[in-house]
């Protein structure tokens, strides 16, 4: 900006007839963008994976449908520009809001590419120390006991003691199996995850399906961890769980989350694990008859697709079609949904950095999306991705709306109606 | 300077602990161990005083378990050179009088002025390292050190008093300083580095015996449940009445 753009005019000029006088026929010559000086920009994109962040000219697409910018100011735009004017990413807050959700990515006619750039920056972020503690505790925990709540990892397999079916471990079973289940973390540990995981052992049980799990042996799949900037972490961890996997026989990896499905599709065949993944939407959905769903479950429910099973991955039928086999269930979809989906924050390391974000947006995502399931008549927000059910039910009481929304797991709804878990569970 | 930074494995209490069968010791093969928080705080406190004075840094710890990664991690972190002591008798965890037994020629060898090691650490049955270390050394001491910053020959350490006192001493070198906190947060080893160092930089390794045990167990056992917690139930004003209730009972 060293100089101002020189303005050009004619003191009249008369165009078909009309005349302009100076003030109206002024013109501005052209000012070249590298008058600027794009330094920090170049050292961005020099960041391998960074680069398309360059390619960004600032048609506001992105804007539009930003989740982090209905809660602050911010976008692929407005990063591009601030970077272009100076300010560097990687000691931003910036750089640690965005949740991968990929929605922009939709949009942009440039490919400027989030899901690429967020990581490359953040990695480099994190060799250079500059990370929030509170992921650093994530990754910390995750390194130590292979999971990011900090939790036993001798007590991974500790749910399958309330499932009241048999839940075989790989180790034990010495034996091939039909379906692998990489149950991951959250299903694991976090009370409402069990809950979900007891539901989905029930049914698969009930659909007489030879499954087994990894049990201790199961370590993150680390697929979130990767997109906030810790590759080294989400390589141990791949190493490790396809060295565990490499032990065992089976035809089909299920996977519980949506962050585990893109890890299995997309990054482990790089490493060398190559599986047939399936979510276990997916993996239900063809067996619907052989469910039983018989008992109603009368509710007006919406559905919250997944960032990483719907825009990543182009799954948004599977969970659809089970929730509407379901007798009772008025299936309502707000205006956000499938590819224009709105994120419910956890994502990309969101789940890990609940204070960072706090002080840096207006509300929380999951805050915005359980009011937006309000506004459509909901009383039940069905979910397919262990973060959200804690995420959503923590906005539903931060939102005053306790007892007006439930949130559950579409397994959970799946076994109500299978007779499989009590309809108390509804109340 | 020459700064040691001595550290050690203790029980991971996020794992059951679980006894042996007579019942005086932990079963070491079916605990989970890591790294003594206050080692670590020790570790950033060094590695600060590194950054800030130059000095060369040595972390040691004795192979009471797998202590690799832990010494790997110390290296990613920053610090120069890692030694692990090996020996007979290790593997079952030794007394802090032991260790600083064993410690006192290993630190002579390496040359340290400065020994920075955690206040303390859960498995302290008979005094503190740094307090051993010291005496067997024989060097200026201070324990509960929150903050050490190099001032030529000496160190300043900022240690605390009870009763929320602090004061600055100034200690001659050598010296043996107990760290309670580091003035930043320990900070984190990427794990990509953590690998990198592990391939390209090997630990060095050193033969010791660790000397007699000083104490003997009779018995260990998980402390015994003595109450519980009340959950009050109902709506707010029935908890605020609950609650007062209990505070009027207990005089409080
Ligand atoms: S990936 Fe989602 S959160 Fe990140 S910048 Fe794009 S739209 Fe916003
Ligand atoms: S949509 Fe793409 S090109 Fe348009 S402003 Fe956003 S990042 Fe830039």
């Amino acid at each position: 900006m060293e100089e101002k753009a020189k303005a050009v005019e004619l003191p009249s000029v008369t165009i078909d007839g009309v005349t302009l006088p100076a003030q109206w026929n002024r013109m501005f010559e052209p000012r070249v963008i590298n008058q600027y000086d794009i330094s920090v920009l170049e050292e961005t994109t020099a960041i391998p994976g960074a680069e398309s962040l360059g390619y960004c000219y600032q048609c506001g697409k992105c804007t539009g449908v930003c989740p982090i910018d209905t809660v602050g100011d911010y976008s692929p735009r407005k990063i591009f520009r601030r970077t272009q004017i100076g300010i560097p990413l990687i000691d931003s807050p910036d750089l640690w809001l965005c949740t991968t959700c990929r929605n922009c990515l939709r949009v942009c006619p440039k490919e400027v590419n989030m899901i690429d750039i967020m990581p490359a920056v953040r990695e480099q972020a994190v060799l250079e120390g500059k990370a929030p503690q509170e992921l650093l505790t994530a990754f910390e925990n995750t390194a130590r006991y292979g999971n990011p709540l900090g939790e036993a990892p001798r007590k991974r397999a500790d749910w399958t003691k309330s499932a009241g079916v048999e839940v075989r471990i790989m180790s034990q079973l010495k034996a091939p199996v039909d379906v692998l289940w990489f149950v991951e973390c959250y299903p694991s540990y976090h009370p409402r995850g069990k809950d979900a995981s007891v539901a989905l052992a029930r049914i698969l049980d009930k659909l007489g399906i030879d499954f087994g799990i990894l049990g201790v042996e199961e370590k993150c799949a680390g697929d979130s961890q990767r997109m906030a900037g810790e590759r080294g972490l989400f390589e141990m961890l791949a190493e490790q769980n396809i060295s565990t996997l490499s032990k065992y026989e089976f035809e089909t990896l299920m996977v519980t989350d949506p962050h585990a499905y893109n890890a299995f599709l997309h990054e482990y065949p790089k490493l060398g694990g190559s599986y047939k993944t399936v979510h276990y939407t997916q993996l239900l959905a063809p067996l619907i008859d052989q469910m039983g769903l018989s008992q109603e479950v009368p509710a007006r429910v919406t559905f919250h697709d997944p960032c990483y099973l719907g825009r990543h991955n182009g799954e948004y039928e599977a969970p659809r079609r089970l929730l509407e086999a379901i007798p009772g269930i008025d299936l309502v979809e707000m205006g956000r949904c499938k590819e224009r989906s709105y994120c419910c924050g956890g994502g990309g390391g969101g789940m890990w950095l609940d204070s960072f974000t706090r002080d840096h947006t207006s509300a929380r995502l999951s805050e915005m999306r359980v009011r937006e399931a309000i506004e459509y008549g909901a009383e039940i927000l069905a979910v397919a991705c262990p973060y959200e059910v804690s995420r959503f039910e923590d906005a539903v009481k931060s939102t005053g709306n306790a007892g007006r929304l439930k949130v559950m797991d579409i397994s959970e709804l799946l076994a109500l109606s299978m007779g499989l878990i009590p309809m108390e569970a509804l109340a | 300077m020459r700064i040691a930074v001595v550290m050690k494995l203790v029980p991971d209490v996020v794992e059951e602990l679980v006894l042996s069968e007579d019942g005086k010791r932990l079963e070491r093969g079916d605990i989970a161990l890591k790294a003594n928080e206050f080692d670590e705080q020790a570790l950033e406190q060094a590695l600060l005083l590194k950054e800030s004075s130059g000095a060369e840094l040595t972390v040691i710890a004795a192979e009471t378990g797998d202590v690799d990664e832990m010494l790997y991690t110390a290296l990613a972190k920053g610090a120069d050179r890692a030694l692990k002591l090996v020996g007979d008798g290790l593997q079952d965890g030794i007394w802090n009088a032991q260790y600083a037994g064993i410690l006192v020629d290993v630190i002579a060898d390496v040359g340290a002025d400065a020994v920075l090691t955690g206040v303390q650490a859960n498995d302290d049955l008979d005094g503190q390292l740094a307090t051993w270390l010291a005496a067997g050394l024989g060097w200026s001491f201070a324990t509960v050190v929150s903050g050490v910053e190099a001032a030529g020959e000496s160190l300043i350490a900022k240690k605390e008093f009870a009763g929320g006192l602090t004061a600055n001493l100034r200690l001659p070198l050598p010296a043996v300083l107990g760290i309670q906190a580091s003035p930043e947060p320990p900070r984190y080893a990427p794990i990509s580095r953590v690998r990198q160092i592990m391939k390209t930089q090997s630990l060095e390794e050193r033969e010791v015996t660790a000397p007699a045990g000083s104490i003997t167990v009779l018995s260990l056992r998980p402390p015994e449940k003595t109450g519980g917690a009340e959950m009050i139930e109902g709506d707010v004003q029935a908890k605020a009445a609950r609650i007062a209730e209990v505070l009027a009972q207990q005089g409080i």
